[in-house]
């Protein structure tokens, strides 16, 4: 296990981070000068913490800068102001406890799925031999035993998403960063991949950062819902903790009064905040 | 099927109508005073497969057919590799690129082909002028097609590899090398086709041996036959080269989907 709760603390927490970056052509070519904008400021003052084998899905209107906020999460980006902390410890470079699950498709299209599945095992130096053996176990677990063979091109979108879950899972990585990972994949295959998602959770527990626009994947998934402002100057303003028992099924639960109840909470929330995203992405 | 008979066929009408034309006794002089003038301009389609054959059978060929297969495939060989070599290391080096971007487009529109005699005084007559007349050919084709492939890697793969836990050694070895691999290949016909030109220009401005020799030196006597045999004789050749590279491409790039069969990721 990747030096899980090693140092005691949350297993990440983004305290007042801040991202700007600089506007496309902002950086003041003569005549756009007049127009003011420098910067684009994607994310202020946002703090976001999630505790050791916590469920948190973050929502929000579209563009308003979910991405960002899970790109300073797993290292890739680093905030123009603000503190990441990884069980404690500050965040340098990419994060190592992390397995990161991109809404676009990040397979290396020269890999065939078993490659793909034990590249980061091999990046990590096992022995490809041993690294076969446990990458066949995976594309077992997500359902795809016979489909090693295959290249990323030959295989649906869902079983390419399937395929990405065992590459970032056979890392076993503590902290699971997803964004929007089944936004692109059909309903009924999303809601098969949302359950199978919980299922390989609940087996251990990982902390799930679960970045989506879509409020009933947020509620039907998570233990807490964190709901964010509409950019530029993101921040979250609600936290909602999600009290449905689990395990759930993802499709019934969708049915049960509780569920309605809180949807109807939040989306009154998160309502003003999408139709402000709307207004300033008219303009 | 259909389409091969028809492509034979177009070949075999095209060796009758250059037949019909030239031969001295068929036709009557039409455009030419002298009966032997078309000939003599145009060589004679019997002649010239004569040649072919007689060259063939007296295995005189074989050293000059190899001379110039050797220079092509080395100047494709070094080429292709310092191409790449440079590609990589430039695509990732932005400073050292924005400092060398007027050096490496001033070489690339410069035509290269003047470079022939400097070579030979620097290398001689032999193989190796040809091979660096070749070379300076292939390498910016490679380069840069490296060099974009590289750009273009996905930002997305990129950042994946990078949270599975890839070194910069091993994002160069599993991301950015297939990356640049795929644009290599795609521009591969479009370099042996450059080494050949290299070799046989190379040889035909100054050698001892190689299909270019030939040719050059039938043109020197006015023996216009050889001179058509020479080039059908490269013309096969090229084509050779180039179907062996279809092959090669198509083991290596598996992982692309053909046209038509999917998406291009």
């Amino acid at each position: 296990m990747a030096g899980r709760g090693n140092g005691g603390g949350p297993a990440l927490a983004l305290e007042r981070v801040t991202c700007s970056f600089a506007a496309p052509g902002g950086a003041g070519k003569g005549k756009d000068k007049g127009k003011g904008k420098g910067n684009y400021t994607a994310v202020r003052d946002a703090t976001l913490v999630v505790e050791d084998g916590e469920f948190v899905s973050v929502v929000g209107p579209t563009g308003c800068g979910k991405s960002t906020l899970l790109n300073v999460a797993a290292g890739l980006l680093s905030p123009s102001s603000g503190s990441v902390r990884v069980y404690g410890e500050p965040l340098a470079g990419i994060n190592r406890h992390a397995g990161y699950l991109f809404q676009a498709d990040a397979l290396m299209p020269w890999k065939c799925a078993l490659d793909n599945v034990i590249a980061g095992l091999v990046f990590r130096g096992m022995a490809r031999n041993r690294a076969i053996g446990a990458g066949q176990s995976w594309l077992e677990r997500v359902g795809l035993a016979g489909f090693g063979d295959r290249y990323p091109h030959q295989l649906s979108g869902g079983m390419r998403k399937r395929v990405a879950l065992a590459q970032t899972l056979a890392l076993d990585p503590a902290i699971l960063l997803m964004d929007e990972p089944f936004s692109a994949l059909d309903v009924q295959t999303r809601v098969l991949m949302e359950n199978e998602l919980l299922d390989l959770w609940s087996a251990d527990r990982k902390s799930v950062v679960f970045v989506t626009h879509d409020l009933e994947e947020a509620i039907s998934l998570s233990d807490r819902v964190v709901v964010l402002s509409a950019g530029p100057d993101t921040r979250p303003i609600g936290e909602y903790a999600i009290d449905l028992a689990r395990p759930r099924d993802v499709s019934e639960i969708r049915l049960s009064p509780r569920f309605i109840e809180l949807h109807t909470q939040i989306w009154r929330a998160m309502k003003a905040e999408v139709l402000k995203g709307y207004a300033r992405q008219r303009q | 099927m259909k389409l091969k008979v028809l492509q034979v066929g177009l070949l075999l009408a095209g060796f009758l109508v250059w037949h019909v034309l030239t031969s001295p006794t068929l036709l009557p002089p039409i455009y030419f005073a002298d009966a032997d003038k078309a000939a003599f301009f145009f060589g004679e389609p019997l002649a010239v497969l004569r040649r072919l054959a007689e060259w063939f059978t007296s295995g005189e060929i074989y050293r000059h057919l190899w001379v110039t297969l050797l220079e092509t495939l080395a100047a494709f060989a070094i080429g292709t590799v310092a191409g790449v070599g440079l590609g990589l290391w430039l695509a990732r080096a932005p400073l050292a690129a924005a400092v060398l971007d007027p050096y490496i487009k001033a070489a690339n529109a410069m035509p290269r082909v003047i470079l022939a005699p400097i070579f030979m005084v620097w290398f001689g007559l032999g193989m190796a002028s040809k091979v660096a007349l070749g070379v300076t050919l292939v390498f910016f084709v490679v380069f840069f097609n490296v060099f974009q492939g590289v750009r273009e890697v996905s930002p997305v793969v990129l950042a994946n590899a990078r949270m599975l836990g890839a070194s910069s050694r091993q994002l160069l070895r599993h991301v950015y090398l297939p990356s640049a691999m795929s644009w290599v290949f795609a521009s591969v016909h479009n370099s042996i086709g450059l080494a050949f030109v290299g070799a046989v220009v190379g040889e035909y401005l100054g050698s001892a041996e190689g299909v270019g020799y030939l040719i050059h030196q039938a043109e020197g006597v006015f023996d216009i036959n050889t001179v058509f045999a020479g080039i059908l004789l490269l013309t096969a050749f090229a084509l050779v080269l180039d179907l062996a590279v279809s092959v090669i491409e198509k083991r290596f790039m598996v992982w692309q989907p053909r046209a038509g069969e999917t998406e291009r990721l």
